[in-house]
């Protein structure tokens, strides 16, 4: 039933439209909401029964009137246009043309739900993304193909962070490197910081802008990360981009989909989010990665913040179960002046182990890195005796111990918001730091790599 | 013909149609002109409740649901072993050479290809009389993997006739079989099994013999059986995956069945390319051949994740049938529960704790129950070990399902946090974890690797759990105000825990024979022992630490399985400088 219009609507109710006995609705399907003076607003099927047919409107119902109000269903699900004109444009949360300039045009019609990718034809990805930043490169590597996230807080640099690997990537002076950016209920500040950033030294046309900003429509966010990852994927395995894939704030993305859960009465799981909260992030955060035969790739940085911090909190913690790492920026040392303020320890990079070592980075990184890991969980330790016995009581390990983990943070962790350190550069850092501490305590290494790396230095 | 209704309602996952009178409860049905696979979950008069296995979007009110006649089932058959099935068993392969690189729905396929053809060996002839689980034929299903086709558990009679030796189709009759009410069976080389239906079993067996790990923490503190079932319980971070990867991967059974359940899809794809690569250890046969793959990824469908479970523990249960130790890997079974959690939802049944059903104890039963040791109906004996990752929210192992699924394990492998942090990998917490099996395998490790097994892991885990109170007075006050022989007990627990504990999962140490694991083990307490000895002659403990050679068992694990004698060796070289400090020692002190 392609295309049937109904005049008069039974019952308006928060986001939700609510129509009587329609037949042969279609889940998940799109409708055109429309007032008698001729303005549509797009909506979409969320349920249907026989005696009644909601509708979820992405823009609102404000100023609605059910007597007046026609519904006409397109017969499909929501698609987007996509073409390689696409680049150097902006968009809003729901696709329609930001930039003053007309719509999408050629190409080809995709749905934007995305289909899984069957395993057997995934590429393990294992192609190191230099960022030029020691912390990520050394300890918690970016593969491409690889969903990253920030897991940040009110107020800590994720944005600057975000920004600089994706100008400082090495893949970026490649002509076939581009950014997708999805803001779901950003500020417009932060959306002018990314645009005016990303777009810096002629970049603007190897970028793609989706913006739902913080006063825009909240339900017109659960379509906005699949816009941009549907453009992504058309991209990537279409044209064969290097495609990075920028969502922030998911934790505005997840508030907006417990509100509508809510307005449908849905059974609350933990935090009043809906049960499939981790389905619904899985059908985002899964889209990413590489084909065996396609020469493209969608890598994923989303950004989130914690709410108070937590990383329990149900949006850290679902989206840790199912991304492949993270890297959680710290306040503590945010305070202490270090940028950018990578909180190593809980931070991680699971396909980090396949991308590094002899022919990607270097032979010594997998043991180093594993080292420094473990030397700087130590200092931790040591830093928490000291708070309680003093540091002059110390022994002369944990004197060492303490003044390693100041150099780390100092030397390493930290740099300019626009310095690009070369990963040799950055490993040799990790030796001369480790040469710090006593022997004894370097128990990741080998004994062959202390004597090559450490002993023959001092 | 079959029967039809029509949908009146959509719900995600979960439909509801009229006209289903004729319908059987848990009947399998195709949905709408998509024809979406589904499952009828529940019957009320004229009405049914569907789960549909595949996405709904576009299904419409007043398409049709048809029934397939059967409930949700496995085709059992060769063909199995390599492969990578979705959740209801669809062939991954054969869906990517049809579709394309991304999963389409309302694709039917055949679970088995009927055409390969299979180099068969009758094991019986005319005239033989077989009873249940009888071998009627062998195939060579793959270099590490007989398959033997056995007689159903419902037939019992004289064979007719029996395929020649040769090559036959898969689609072909094994044998003629004429039951003891004179009826004419066949018995076809692919069956299908229920999923939901455990396949019946003679008797079952105490669990006595160790599974083997090739992980030292596991084969030497926290054993699990063939046969047994274990938990590996852990937050994001913690190693759920690289675990159950490690266990696949090195384990002594004869077939691992690994299901990906609403995890990541690149993790199935890293087992597809390492596997066909990777060596097992003890026949040095590509390790894909003795693997069948379970993959429902977290973007996949609700419905089908809750069905991969059962699609997994059929497969594990056909080769057990055929003798065989099996080894199950279900990563991870959390995934599973939220799945029986969300369709429960959309049914608006009253939850019990956290939004879960109150059935979900039950359901977390039923699963594990399906491992064990058996006699099988042929006589033979067989197991399936099950080892189910938990993935609990925010790490709490307080939550229902790792708090359920410690009701019916009897071995508990607890990640810990702290030590993942600290990249102290696998990072199985030696306070935390048990196993039940210690006691049942005692005997097997005394005859087959160290008389001494028990005596050893005794002591460590002692050694530990001293160490562990000792570091809560360190983290307060420092090392330097303990004893000497409290001291001593950390240093030890330093070793054991640099040298013994830690196992990298990458490079040569991933793989670790019980043999080398004993010998590290023997010559850590070995040292504590005669430390302990000298402390207690008097000589100071500062003076033993200063001995280089203890550098060295901070390195144990390098020291490779081929050059076992290098721990006595080391063992003699170190007694010999601790005895030697301790001469000088006294005779220094005469000397004053």
């Amino acid at each position: 039933m392609s295309a049937t219009e109904y005049i008069g609507v039974r019952k308006i109710t928060g986001p939700f439209v609510l129509l009587d006995g329609i037949q042969g609705a279609g889940y998940d399907e799109i409708v055109l909401v429309s007032t008698p003076d001729g303005e549509a607003r797009k909506g979409r099927v969320v349920l249907v029964d026989e005696k009644a047919t909601l509708v979820q409107v992405f823009t609102g119902t404000e100023g609605l009137v059910p007597e007046t109000t026609s519904v006409r269903f397109l017969g499909r699900e929501l698609e987007m246009a996509l073409a390689p004109s696409m680049l150097g444009r902006t968009f809003s949360g729901l696709g329609e043309p930001r930039d003053g300039y007309g719509p999408v045009l050629g190409g080809v019609r995709r749905p934007v739900r995305g289909a899984p990718i069957n395993p057997m034809a995934r590429e393990y990805p294992r192609n190191f993304i230099s960022t030029g930043i020691s912390s990520l490169d050394v300890l918690l590597t970016l593969i491409r193909g690889q969903k990253l996230p920030i897991f940040s807080g009110n107020g800590l640099p994720h944005n600057a962070l975000a920004v600089q690997i994706a100008t400082q990537s090495k893949l970026l002076g490649a002509e076939n490197f581009v950014v997708v950016f999805a803001g779901i209920g950003i500020k417009n500040d932060d959306a002018a910081y990314f645009q005016s950033h990303l777009a810096s030294e002629g970049r603007g046309g190897n970028l793609v802008l989706f913006l739902n900003l913080a006063d825009d429509p909240v339900i017109e966010r659960i379509a906005t990360p699949r816009l941009a990852l549907t453009t992504a994927e058309y991209l990537a395995f279409d044209l064969g981009m290097h495609v990075l894939v920028i969502l922030t704030d998911m934790t505005s993305y997840c508030e907006a989909l417990r509100e509508l859960s809510v307005a449908r009465g849905e059974v609350p799981s933990r935090k009043g989010y809906p049960a499939y909260l981790y389905s619904d992030l899985a059908s985002l955060y899964e889209r990413a990665g590489a084909l065996r035969n396609s020469k493209g790739s969608v890598t994923q940085i989303p950004i989130l913040s914690m709410p108070n911090d937590d990383i329990t909190h149900p949006v850290p913690d679902l989206t840790g179960f199912i991304t492949e790492g993270q890297i959680v920026l710290s306040r503590d040392l945010e305070a202490r002046g270090i940028y950018p303020p990578v909180d190593v320890l809980p931070s991680l990079s699971r396909l980090m182990k396949d991308g590094i070592g002899k022919g990607s980075t270097r032979e010594d990184h997998a043991n180093l890195a594993g080292q420094l890991f473990a030397s700087y969980s130590r200092v931790q330790e040591v830093r928490a005796l000291a708070g309680v016995v003093g540091t002059d009581e110390l022994s002369r390990a944990d004197k060492a111990s303490l003044a390693f983990g100041d150099s780390f943070e100092r030397l390493f962790v930290n740099q300019g918001m626009e310095e690009n350190r070369e990963i040799g550069h950055s490993l040799d850092l990790g030796w001369k730091l480790l040469s710090m501490l006593p022997v004894q305590e370097l128990s990741r290494l080998s004994m062959e790599e202390i004597e090559k790396y450490i002993k023959k230095r001092a | 013909m079959n029967s039809t209704g029509k949908i009146v309602a959509i719900n995600g996952p979960v439909i509801r149609a009229s006209g289903m009178r004729s319908f059987a409860m848990r009947e399998m049905v195709q949905a709408g002109r998509l024809l979406l696979l589904g499952e009828i979950i529940r019957l009320d008069g004229d009405d049914a409740l569907v789960q549909v296995f595949e996405d709904t979007t576009g299904l419409r009110t007043g398409e049709p649901v048809t029934g397939t006649g059967g409930p949700l089932s496995m085709s059992l058959g060769p063909g199995l072993m390599g492969s990578i099935f979705d959740g209801i068993g669809r062939p991954l392969g054969k869906l990517l050479e049809r579709e394309g690189p991304f999963v389409t729905r309302g694709v039917s396929i055949p679970q088995l290809d009927p055409d390969a053809m299979w180099d068969v060996t009758p094991l019986g002839k005319v005239g033989d009389v077989v009873t249940p689980g009888a071998p009627l034929a062998l195939v060579k299903e793959t270099s590490l993997v007989e398959h033997r086709i056995l007689t159903p558990c419902d037939i019992e009679g004289e064979i007719l006739s029996i395929l020649p030796p040769g090559l036959h189709k898969a689609s072909s009759v094994v044998a003629r079989v004429r039951d003891g009410h004179g009826r004419e069976r066949s018995i076809p080389m692919i069956r299908k099994w229920p999923v939901r239906t455990p396949r019946p079993i003679a008797e079952r067996l105490l669990p006595d013999e160790p599974l083997l790990t090739g992980q030292r923490i596991i084969d030497g503190l926290f054993p699990i059986s063939k046969g047994g079932v274990a938990a590996i319980p852990g937050g994001f971070g913690t190693g759920k995956t690289v675990t159950q990867h490690q266990l696949a991967k090195w384990s002594d059974a004869q077939i691992v069945v690994y299901i990906g359940c609403g995890e990541r899809g690149n993790e199935m794809t890293q087992v597809l390319e390492e596997f066909p690569v990777l060596e097992d250890p003890r026949s040095g046969k590509p390790l894909m051949e003795r693997t069948v793959l379970i993959a429902n990824t977290s973007n996949m469908p609700v419905a089908a994740r809750e069905a991969s479970i059962y699609t997994g523990i059929t497969i594990a249960e056909y080769y057990r049938d055929m003798g065989y130790d099996v080894a199950l890997m279900a990563d991870s079974t959390s995934r599973w529960a939220e799945a029986l959690r969300e369709i429960s939802g959309r049914l608006e049944e009253i939850p019990a704790e956290e939004g879960f059903p109150a059935y979900l104890p039950t359901r977390i039963a039923e699963f594990y129950e399906r491992a064990g040791k058996v006699t099988t109906l042929g006589g033979t004996r067989g197991s399936i070990s099950i080892i189910g990752a938990v993935s609990p929210p925010g790490g709490d192992f307080t939550e229902p399902v790792t708090r359920h699924t410690k009701r019916f394990i009897r071995c508990f492998w607890a990640l810990d946090q702290q030590l993942a942090r600290s990249r102290h990998f696998p990072a199985i917490s030696w306070i935390d974890s048990y196993s039940e099996y210690g006691d049942e395998v005692k005997s097997w490790y005394a005859s087959h690797v160290d008389p001494a097994w028990a005596t050893l892991r005794e002591k460590a885990r002692t050694l530990l759990a001293e160490d562990d109170k000792i570091q809560q007075i360190i983290r307060l006050v420092g090392e330097d105000v303990l004893p000497d022989d409290q001291r001593l007990i950390a240093l030890t627990a330093s070793f054991l825990k640099n040298g013994y504990l830690q196992q990298g999962a990458f490079g040569p140490d991933s793989y670790c024979p019980p043999k080398k694991g004993i010998a590290i083990l023997n010559l850590l307490i070995a040292f504590h022992q005669k430390a302990e000895d000298l402390l207690s002659q008097g000589c100071p403990l500062s003076l033993l630490k200063g001995i280089d050679e203890l550098v060295e068992l901070t390195h144990l694990r390098e020291i490779p399985a081929e050059r076992l004698e290098r721990f006595e060796e080391l063992k003699h070289d170190l007694f010999e400088r601790m005895e030697s400090i301790n001469r000088e020692r006294i005779v220094s002190r005469r000397e004053v």
